[in-house]
């Protein structure tokens, strides 16, 4: 399969691609993926669920359900589905450390 | 027109809705302001991917690409022009005393209006299946923004399951750009379709291209089908659990599951905006009222799936007419409504067809196991929807706040209507009588700094 991750690219392959970090680790994505897709390219969830033990990877991809919030290395939180992947993002599918 | 003093107007939503009522606005000469959460115009259905990406509007939309391609240019031209004001990446979060909250990337400002056209669209209407949670499972619309917009498969073996129009054609598009369906699995018996037919009669061409999308999934699709759980491991879904027409016992492995039925209308900007709801029988939800212009009252005016789930081709006519109405009561004289209206009503017919040929699995709902999550925001159980009934009573906001169904981060969106279902079958009672969540500003999570202003 083409991706490491839960999702396969059926199209629009042709892209530059663009580098950033996940949980510390090197990742790289496609110009012009979401955040959401870029992750999934490379991991199977996006976070882990508040409420109960099961890892959750999004659900609307309209911005209408926010299931996919995640954290940012540097605090603020973004909607997974809606914000394109930049060079350099530091993203993390668990809460900083030092958030309270 | 001279006499006619300038009026702000503001339109919510750029899908075919929004983008008709603009245009309409923009040739009495009026500068409507847009505002729409995409990045590009469009809509959901219409959806644009990135600049960069390279399929055609053939390749996205197939039989509709004519129809994209044409909303997508008309709104573009309006832009460069600068003809209307076009707020992209934005969404309104609160509407109170003619002021609408607007969050953006550089926080949130208030705009206000004279006139408000909301053209807010409709998402997924999901039922719970239990296991429904876990992740790798996606609404049917999910499936089709990820395949559109990010051209990706959200799974490497899929299942779909529910019922309606997007049933069969998010089908169709994975099959066709090499995705591995593995079933597709509708809820409502042949029987049930057939009840539509008389419905669906109303626009023939569209019917007939439903059943050729149909014929493309061969094998892979199945009616009257019983959904019994989506099985798991810590990664997500590896199975789906389900009993044929015959009842016979079936299980398909799979690592993503696509589920809706049909559409649910987004309302909670006519909510805020003080629209009132009355339950409509065939679609089975609350929808705000309106005359058939789309007038709502208080300066207010709805158009498309955010009012009467009419799919993109009346959402355009609505859009029109909403406008029209919005014009004639600001004292300009609109173009003649007729032929419009009469084209509506066609679409209506048919659309009336499709809801009673694909609908909302009552029954299913009903059956719901207590450890079934009902909403997925806070892993709110069944148990505690029927719970919270038998203790408050059958009333949705007290159930509401006793089992705190409906008040995670989607605001009741994709729970509110199996939750209603329970709590009636409960409380003995029809849905209707249950009544609906209120809608609570802000109708999307914001920072809270985006509220803090350094001046």
């Amino acid at each position: 399969m083409n991706t490491a991750g839960r999702i396969v690219r059926l199209a629009e392959r042709d892209r530059a691609e663009v580098q950033f970090v996940l949980d510390g680790l090197m990742r790289s994505a496609l110009a012009g993926d979401t955040v959401l897709t870029a992750m999934l390219a490379s991991g199977h969830a996006l976070r882990r669920s508040e409420f109960g033990p099961e890892p959750r990877a999004g659900f609307c991809l309209m911005g209408a359900c926010q299931d996919c919030w995640i954290w940012q290395e540097e605090g603020p939180r973004l909607r997974a589905c809606s914000t394109p992947v930049t060079e350099g993002m530091r993203l993390c599918t668990t809460a900083p450390e030092n958030w309270p | 027109m001279s006499e006619v003093s300038p009026r702000r107007i503001v339109i919510v939503g750029a899908g075919p809705a929004g983008i008709r009522a603009a245009a309409m606005l923009v040739e009495a000469r009026l500068h409507p302001i847009v505002i729409d959460e995409g990045h590009r115009a469009g809509g959901q259905i219409y959806r644009r991917p990135p600049a960069g990406f390279v399929r055609t509007p053939e390749q996205l939309y197939g039989s509709e690409a004519a129809k994209a391609r044409a909303l997508h240019a008309l709104f573009d031209r309006l832009v460069e022009q600068g003809l209307l004001t076009h707020c992209a990446g934005s969404s309104v979060i609160a509407v109170h005393g003619g002021r609408l909250h607007v969050l953006g990337e550089s926080g949130v400002q208030v705009i206000s209006y004279d006139r408000l056209i909301l053209a807010t669209g409709a998402s997924d209407r999901v039922a719970p299946v239990p296991g429904w949670q876990n992740a790798g499972v996606y609404s049917l619309g999910a499936a089709q923004i990820g395949l559109k917009a990010q051209g990706v498969a959200l799974g490497r073996r899929i299942v779909l399951i529910g019922s309606g129009p997007l049933l069969t054609l998010v089908g169709a598009q994975l099959v066709k750009a090499g995705a591995d369906v593995a079933a597709v699995l509708d809820t409502s018996s042949w029987r049930q379709q057939m009840g539509g037919f008389s419905g669906l009669a109303a626009r023939p061409v569209v019917a007939l291209r439903g059943l050729a999308l149909r014929a493309r999934l061969g094998r892979r699709y199945h009616a009257g089908v019983t959904l019994e759980r989506i099985e798991a491991d810590e990664h997500g879904v590896v199975a789906l659990h389900w009993r044929d027409a015959g009842g016979r016992q079936q299980q398909t492995p799979c690592d993503m599951v696509g589920m809706g039925w049909h559409l649910r209308a987004e309302t909670h900007l006519a909510d805020l905006a003080g629209c009132t709801f009355t339950y409509d029988e065939q679609w089975q939800q609350w929808l705000p009222k309106t005359d058939e212009m789309g007038r709502a009252g208080n300066g207010v005016y709805l158009a498309g799936d955010g009012v009467r789930l009419l799919g993109a081709d009346g959402a355009e006519v609505a859009g029109r007419l909403a406008a029209a109405a919005c014009l004639a009561d600001l004292g300009y004289q609109p173009p003649s409504a007729g032929a419009d209206l009469r084209k509506l009503a066609r679409v209506e017919r048919f659309a009336r067809g499709l809801a009673r040929a694909f609908p909302w699995p009552a029954a299913m709902v009903r059956a719901l196991p207590d450890e079934a999550i009902v909403c997925r925001c806070e892993s709110v159980t069944a148990a505690a929807v029927r719970e919270g009934t038998d203790f408050g009573g059958s009333e949705a906001n007290r159930v509401k706040s006793l089992s705190r169904v409906g008040m995670g981060r989607c605001q009741g969106r994709y729970c509110q209507l199996a939750a209603v279902e329970l709590v009636a079958a409960q409380a003995g009672c029809e849905p209707d009588a249950v009544g609906r969540f209120r809608g609570q500003a802000p109708v999307r999570p914001a920072p809270i700094g985006a509220f803090l202003r350094e001046d």
